[in-house]
């Protein structure tokens, strides 16, 4: 369903597209509620954050998500693909309990730590995220490909294709939505780790708030703090077309 | 013992039960069937009150059932269902408890009672007491729903397509089991199948329902031989007519009783249509036929068979 | 003649080299003079000279496991001397930096460093994934751990790490830290009070009646998907707002209230997401034989309906601690207290070991609750067999 073909109601009561524009108003149009800031907070020299432009911090933490995620998405997938496979069996449990296991550690605990390891600045946060983000992709990778029913597999060899052609034409088409889902929660989880991350010199749209909240400012902690929660629905909207369109297209 | 008077059962606009009267008497074994929809379930669930009905009155002993509680009028029933839906985080013997707990047994009984009815169901106490109904197979956790149905000695037992979904050889089974506990106890049981062979082989009577309404209720023999509608006639099917035929009598009913002849003897229970076939395997036209004890109790002919002799007509 | 060793295990190998190229290229400590300046690095070979080295003598055993034949006792021993490898490298980081002390100011600081890491996740994981190959099952598996931590805790309680630096920083910080565990904790569980009063009947109410899960659910979700840290500072300004409209009430936008407020909300996801589907995996003919013998709704429930739903249930409330955990250190950043509070101190004065201190109790807390009710929900699942649904046709 493309943004032309909708009806203009259908377009006004979509959480994807209403949260889209809600969020580029939102980084677009901060800047012009300064004076309702400065009304609502009439103590604070400054009721607007100034210091970086919304937009260079959304964009910052876009990629930092969206780096962190690709990155998770190659090697837990990969992680997870070759644990399935006859020759990789032997490490699936291994695997598997890493990823239950460390999915028990707060990310916001793996984040810290990543410091005393990487020093302050993006790197460590870009680490963290793709280490806290492989976890639920590589047990929704398994638990997908797992979840393709053997009778399916035995046809498809039986038609005379190969390893390859049956993982990219039958196994990984089918398991798509339960990796997917995986997907979905290591982003959102990563947008929210993403902002404290601004605690360890990375700078995200956590960064208002921590500022804010270091200083006092409150109406710093709320620009932030709406612009992250518009951007983590706005996602969330995004991936729940996405698995519909998934869904609608295997029958699942 | 169980009297339907006039019952109804309406769900929105679609009637379930249409103006029902029958009676099943102290003992018997009631089969209701008839295609699905028929409302043959709905009936059975009205006796337990699982169901309200909307017009009519049921009684059970000539006391109107709406009067009671339900949970007590559930407790002096057994009640079985396909899906069995034995408890799975208890023992076997703690499901088969469930109704005599309820009543406040005195342990001791309870165990005993326990005991008795793995026996009757030919479940070995020692080793299946103590196991949980997933340890079990399909054909033993319905054993075991029947002797939890059984547990508080009901006067009146439902089963709801008990033995549906079990495979041809231990439906024979249970069902041979049924008939043998019917028999010693005396229960009155009410059977829904949709299964004509089953019904013919368990019922002391049929009751053939379609669309809401009672269409036949009479003896197996009378449901073969004089069908009350084109339906009854389908159910029955004429394929194998008269192998089914046979089967509503036994080696007993027709034995010549005076006659004597060697060879392995047949049980005088024995389905007739069991017994034609025993005659073609064996090349005989005639076989002896004992009783429960053993003893001689006469001779089946093959052409008793086809006709009973002149002085045994049916 | 060529011998060939056979090879049994390839996890183990993996994890055996590993170990054993961290031990050579990694560095296994950091010395360093003060808590400001960054140290160097410690290898493993000079803390293993002298007889404290034989504690890492596991580690040659764990160099063995991968050619062990998998029987019970070849398995149990890759158990044994992964456990004790990670155990052992414990107690020889702190028999060095006890060493290393000795001639160095009372400033200077003995510090895990990433060969250490790397060679003791190696050993934990070796033994985690034998005891899996050994069939233990969630139980014996915590056992395993259980006793990996009792060697750490004892070294920890005879004062043998003491010389370590984030025991120094604990030296510094006893009080403070004590609190901030309970502090912790008590976040954890005045978030938990409201979650379980208000979150089990809105389960239940879900379960029975489509349209509360129709609008409770996708509330929720939303509530889970927006960041924490922007939940709290969105709930500041209308706290305090109500706190200056009700002055002396005590209500403010920072501090432990929004704190447990947000967490109560990140919380009622798992639990009554949980409590509607353990229900609704009660099978239908259970609960239909369970009507039809006579069992009353309220007994119905109570013997039936609660503990089939049990397991699901606690599955739910594993998430909601071990994620109420984490979240309760984000909310440090809005004054509520707790180890949190450690951690992001450590951040903003850039002293690592603070950070350590903070974190890692943050983690044991998490993992600890996930082993708890992981028996819990074994112990609840254990008559059940596989599932709930396995006695439905």
């Amino acid at each position: 369903m493309t943004v032309a073909g909708m009806a203009p109601r259908e377009f006004l009561t979509d959480r994807l597209m209403l949260g889209l524009v809600a969020l580029v108003a939102l980084v677009l149009g901060m800047p012009s509620l300064k004076p309702l800031f400065a009304t609502l907070y009439p103590g604070l020299d400054r009721p607007l954050y100034e210091a970086e432009s919304f937009v260079r911090l959304t964009l910052d933490h876009m990629a930092l998500v969206s780096l962190s995620s690709l990155a998770a998405i190659l090697l837990g997938g990969g992680a997870g693909i070759a644990v399935t496979r006859p020759w990789g069996r032997e490490f699936r449990g291994l695997l598997e309990t890493v990823a239950t296991m460390g999915q028990t550690f707060p990310p916001v605990a793996v984040l810290a730590l990543a410091v005393p390891v990487m020093g302050f600045g993006p790197e460590p946060a870009l680490i963290a995220l793709t280490l806290y983000a492989l976890l639920p992709v590589v047990e929704n990778t398994v638990a997908g490909l797992d979840g393709v029913s053997p009778a399916v597999l035995d046809s498809a060899r039986g038609l005379g294709m190969g390893p390859a052609e049956v993982l990219f034409k039958v196994e990984l088409p089918l398991a798509a939505p339960v990796i997917l889902a995986g997907v979905r929660t290591a982003v959102i989880i990563n947008v929210g780790t993403a902002a404290i991350a601004s605690t360890v010199g990375a700078k995200t749209l956590g960064l208002p708030i921590i500022v804010g909240l270091n200083g006092s400012n409150q109406a710093y902690v709320i620009q932030g703090a709406l612009i992250v929660a518009a951007l983590a629905v706005v996602i969330d909207a995004g991936f729940d077309r996405m698995a519909g369109w998934l869904t609608r297209w295997s029958r699942r | 013992m169980i009297d339907f008077e006039r019952v109804s059962k309406r769900f929105g606009s679609w009637t379930a039960v249409d103006t029902v009267s029958f009676t099943v008497a102290e003992g018997e074994f009631r089969v209701l069937i008839g295609p699905s929809g028929s409302g043959k379930s709905t009936v059975l669930r009205m006796i337990n009150r699982l169901i309200p009905a909307d017009e009519g009155a049921i009684r059970i002993d000539g006391e109107d059932i709406a009067s009671l509680r339900p949970e007590e009028l559930r407790r002096r029933m057994g009640y079985v269902i396909q899906s069995v839906g034995l408890f799975p985080h208890w023992t076997v013997e703690r499901n088969i408890a469930t109704v005599p707990a309820l009543l406040g047994w005195p342990k001791a009984r309870i165990r005993d009672r326990v005991t008795e009815l793995l026996e009757l169901l030919n479940l070995d106490p020692r080793r299946y007491r103590t196991a949980y109904p997933h340890q079990l197979s399909g054909g033993q956790q319905q054993r075991v729903g029947v002797a939890r149905a059984l547990a508080a000695e009901p006067r009146i037992l439902l089963m709801d397509e008990p033995f549906s979904a079990l495979d041809p050889i231990t439906r024979a089974s249970l069902q041979s089991e049924l008939s043998a506990i019917h028999r010693r106890t005396g229960t009155t049981v009410v059977f829904v199948t949709h299964d004509m062979d089953e019904a013919l082989r368990l019922g002391d009577s049929i009751a053939v329902m379609d669309h809401g309404r009672l269409i036949q209720c009479a003896t197996p023999l009378e449901i073969l031989t004089r069908p009350a509608s084109p339906l009854v006639r389908d159910l029955v099917g004429r394929e194998e007519w008269g192998l089914k035929r046979l089967a509503v009598e036994t080696a007993g009913d027709r034995a010549r009783p005076q006659e004597r002849v060697g060879g392995e003897p047949l049980p005088s229970e024995t389905p007739l249509h069991r017994a034609l076939s025993e005659m073609v395997s064996r090349g005989a036209e005639r076989l002896p036929v004992v009783d429960g004890d053993g003893q001689p109790a006469g001779v089946l002919h093959l052409s008793d068979l086809v006709r009973p002799a002149p002085d045994r007509a049916a | 003649m060529t011998f060939r060793l056979p090879l049994y295990n390839r996890v183990a190998l993996l994890m055996a080299m590993a170990a054993a190229i961290a031990a050579v290229v990694l560095p296994f400590l950091g010395f360093a003079p003060n808590r400001l300046l960054s140290g160097r690095p410690v290898p493993l070979w000079a803390a293993v000279q002298g007889p404290g080295g034989l504690a890492i003598l596991p580690g040659l055993v764990l160099l063995a496991t991968p050619f062990l034949r998998p029987t019970r006792i070849g398995l149990g021993l890759t158990v044994a001397a992964g456990g004790l490898f990670a155990a052992g490298l414990v107690w020889l980081a702190g028999h060095h930096a006890t060493e290393l002390a000795q001639g160095a100011s009372a400033a200077a600081r003995t510090s895990f460093a990433s060969g250490f890491w790397v060679m003791a996740a190696a050993g934990l994981l070796t033994a985690v994934d034998a005891a899996r190959w050994m069939g233990l099952g969630a139980v014996g598996r915590l056992a395993v751990g259980g006793a990996v931590a009792g060697l750490v805790a004892l070294q920890l309680a005879t004062g043998h790490l003491d010389a370590l630096s984030i025991l120094k920083e604990y030296a510094n910080r006893r009080d403070v830290f004590a609190d901030a565990v309970l502090r912790h904790a008590m976040l954890v569980a005045a978030a938990l009070v409201p979650t379980l009063l208000v979150g089990i009947p809105l389960g239940v109410a879900a379960h029975r009646f489509q349209a509360v899960g129709r609008a409770v659910f996708p509330v929720l979700n939303v509530v889970q998907t927006v960041p924490s840290i922007a939940l709290f500072g969105l709930l500041m300004a209308p706290l305090a707002a109500l706190g200056a409209l009700l002055p002396g009430s005590g209500i403010s936008g920072v501090g432990p209230l929004p704190a447990v407020i947000a967490l109560t909300l990140y919380s009622l996801l798992p639990i009554v997401r949980n409590t509607a589907v353990g229900l609704d995996g009660v099978p239908a003919p259970v609960r239909e034989a369970a009507r039809g013998m006579g069992l009353t709704p309220r007994q119905i429930f109570l013997r039936v309906d609660l503990p089939l739903a049990l397991p699901v249930f606690l599955s739910g409330l594993r998430i909601t601690v071990v994620q109420a955990v984490g979240l309760a250190a984000v909310a440090a950043l809005i004054g509520a207290g707790g180890l949190g509070a450690i951690m992001f101190q450590g951040l903003f004065a850039n002293a690592l070991d603070l950070v350590l201190l903070g974190a890692v109790p943050v983690i044991l807390l998490a993992v600890a609750g996930d082993a708890l009710l992981s028996i819990g929900i074994a112990a609840a699942t254990s008559h059940i067999g596989l599932s709930p649904g396995r006695n439905a046709p």
